[in-house]
């Protein structure tokens, strides 16, 4: 049983920006040490490393940057934004089971000044992988970018909860009220109004620009090691009470089209099915959610799928206010990736980590408990952290 | 209905339009016989003998003589700092209007008398006719006419010429459209199909069931026969989106790409064509439409049923 084996004894980030100046495996690197500096270890403590599989700097790489020795540990976890929590998931199996004792997991990309993937790529149809013939169902028709793939199901939703594009903006609007008293946050001090959301142009309908979010560069790592040890070191340990990985029947990357009523995220169900199992906890036990948003319907399917409202429940939920830090959810206290910065999820568990330590910009009382997930519409991830 | 790789459903027209061309083509017609500046040089032996070489022409008797060959007409002021003729503001307003492409197709001489030697002559143009737009082998294109007079010291004839250019809009080269699907032998059958305008569906070679996107194994029997109907290509709009930014290689925005339910039983991602944005709607049927994107890959499409 992998539930609290393992523990987040350690974060670390770069300052999130639109053009870091430097190179992603510098970023990776600065990241690695801070995290380990905050854990109270030393590079020469670390035999484990995990990271997505579009992360551009290798394993090897940022532990030859950081003076890290033997590697017992690697790897790399696929689809996207929906690793995020899944590094945490390989790297607490390999201390659960002995073939690591300290595992960094990070993510470190220039996505704003250098590849940005909201940015059509014609090559995703190009090579004859199981992915490249996926995508050539979508991309020879102009469906290529990530705000589309979204906004397909984001339309399907609508249409069949009766919801409207304003129910989509208060997610917009609830994110970047957090981050504006978030001095990390890159929207620090910028909130903006349901009219300004309404009235930004159209990305694709019917998401609006307000509806993506931004792009960042930045790095973010995370040092796992078992629970009793993290215990002994200088910060609180986050306990990983659950974490799980998931895929769908029908599973695609992004364009998952062909199956159910395209008003859901079943992936999402598979993770939250086995977090509640794991952690013994029900969604009243969660004091804050951290809620993968890189575009905002999602965050309406993920509430539903988690269990913390019922089907089409969700516009509603959040109209009450349910996501708001005086909600009965609070979801990305730090501003979320709208807010905050696009790490691709990983700043996101850097938060939870925070708010079970008692650090956060935008703290919450009383939190013991923080469920977190990873990107949606890919397969995906989640964590349920705890104090302890 | 042909394809274009813009995604746009109904072209517009960018260049002027007809009547603007055959307006202006009046007013300089209306402008009569402009007079040109008299050629720089006179007729004269050098040039004469270089046109003879060059023609292959041994008659002794122009220069033995002091004459001109009459066809040398035009050589006499080719060279002559021209004043604007009626014909150029006409041809200049052609190609503004992408009849880029020109090629000459009358050229009718009379001559009244041979030049000579030591004569200037000064041309006059008249702008006749513009004519078309007219398909031709070499595109659409406009015919346009003008007259020439060349005129001796004495404003008398002495050659006279009428002109036509067929100026044509170059055939666009196919650009090979930037978003091609990787083709491998799971899904080659669907893209054959759509070049011969049929929709084809993965039809298991066991347990019949249809699938959409095909695959090497059938998910519900787990046989690897495989075989195809061909749709009715009917379908419902289940669900869409309106593309706006940022631009996409290949696409004029805003386009539409939806999810199509077909009554096979399969969806099937295409775009909506033919329709204005603001019309289309979640639950409209649609008919299938095979539209070339480039001179290997025809995409299935969508059209309003009602279309």
């Amino acid at each position: 049983m992998l539930s609290g084996r393992a523990a987040v004894a350690g974060i670390g980030a770069t300052e999130f920006s639109k053009e870091s100046g430097r190179s992603e495996l510098r970023l990776a690197a600065e990241a690695v040490l801070a995290a380990l500096d905050d854990a109270g270890l030393s590079p020469a403590d670390v035999d484990g490393m995990v990271t997505y599989s579009q992360d551009a700097n290798q394993e090897i790489a940022v532990a030859r940057e950081t003076g890290v020795g033997d590697l017992t540990f690697f790897s790399r976890v696929e689809y996207g934004g929906g690793a995020a929590c899944g590094t945490v998931a390989h790297a607490a199996m390999a201390v659960a089971t002995g073939l690591a004792r300290t595992v960094v997991c990070y993510r470190a990309f220039n996505e704003r000044s250098g590849r940005r993937f909201g940015q059509p790529n014609a090559g995703l149809s190009g090579e004859p992988t199981s992915q490249g013939l996926e995508m050539s169902w979508h991309v020879p028709y102009g469906l290529i970018t990530p705000a589309a793939w979204v906004a397909m199901f984001a339309r399907r939703y609508l249409h069949v909860y009766g919801a409207t594009s304003e129910d989509f903006g208060r997610v917009a609007v609830t994110m970047r009220r957090h981050a504006a008293t978030n001095p990390a946050a890159w929207f620090h001090g910028r909130p903006i109004t349901l009219e300004e959301h309404q009235a930004s142009r159209w990305i694709a309908e019917p998401l609006h620009l307000l509806d993506c979010c931004q792009e960042s560069d930045g790095a973010v790592a995370l040092v796992v090691t078992s629970a009793e040890r993290a215990r002994d070191l200088r910060r609180p340990p986050a306990l990983i009470r659950a974490a799980a990985q998931g895929s769908g029947a029908g599973q695609m990357m992004m364009t998952s089209y062909y199956r159910d009523d395209m008003t859901g995220l079943p992936e999402m169900s598979v993770v939250a099915r086995q977090l509640w199992e794991m952690s013994g906890l029900s969604p009243s036990d969660v004091q804050a959610a951290i809620l993968y948003d890189h575009f905002t319907p999602f965050v309406l399917t993920q509430l539903e799928e988690l269990g913390f409202c019922g089907r089409g429940e969700a516009p509603g939920f959040v109209r009450d206010g349910g996501i708001a830090l005086d909600g009965p959810l609070p979801v990305n206290p730090h501003g979320g990736q709208l807010g905050e910065a696009y790490i691709h999820g990983m700043n996101g568990i850097a938060e939870a980590v925070r708010q079970l330590r008692g650090d956060a910009a935008n703290q919450l009382a009383g939190v013991t408990n923080v469920l977190v997930t990873a990107g949606t519409g890919v397969p995906t991830s989640g964590l349920i952290l705890s104090s302890g | 209905m042909t394809g274009t790789p813009t995604g746009t459903p109904t072209g517009t027209p960018t260049g002027t339009p007809t009547d603007t061309l055959h307006e202006l083509a009046a007013k300089q017609a209306a402008l009569g016989e402009v007079r040109g500046a008299p050629g720089p040089d006179p007729v004269n032996a050098p040039m004469i003998r270089h046109w003879l070489t060059a023609m292959g022409d041994a008659n002794p008797l122009y220069l033995e003589q002091g004459l001109a060959p009459p066809a040398m007409a035009q050589v006499w002021t080719m060279d002559a700092p021209r004043d604007r003729s009626p014909v150029d503001d006409v041809l200049a307003a052609l190609d503004a209007a992408g009849y880029t492409g020109v090629v000459a197709t009358d050229c009718r001489q009379t001559y009244h008398r041979y030049a000579r030697l030591g004569e200037r002559l000064t041309p006059a143009t008249r702008f006749t006719d513009l004519a078309g737009p007219k398909r031709t082998a070499l595109g659409v294109g406009f015919f346009a006419t003008w007259n020439v007079t060349w005129y001796d010291a004495d404003d008398r004839p002495v050659t006279e010429m009428l002109f036509r250019v067929l100026k044509f809009r170059p055939p666009e080269v196919a650009q090979p459209y930037p978003l091609q699907p990787v083709v491998n032998q799971d899904t080659a059958f669907f893209w054959e199909g759509a070049k011969r305008g049929e929709l084809r569906i993965q039809r298991c070679g066991d347990c019949g069931a249809l699938r959409h996107p095909p695959g090497p194994m059938c998910p519900a029997c787990r046989s690897t026969a495989r075989t195809h109907a061909v749709a009715t290509g009917r379908g419902t709009l289940y669900s869409y989106v309106v593309h706006h930014h940022p631009p996409v290689p290949g696409r004029e925005t805003p386009f539409v790409v939806g999810v199509v339910e077909l009554p096979e039983g399969v969806r099937i991602v295409g775009n909506v064509v033919d329709c204005p944005v603001e019309e289309v709607e979640v639950g409209m049927p649609l008919r299938v439409t095979f539209r070339p994107m480039d001179d290997r890959l025809v995409l299935p499409l969508w059209t309003p049923e009602e279309a």
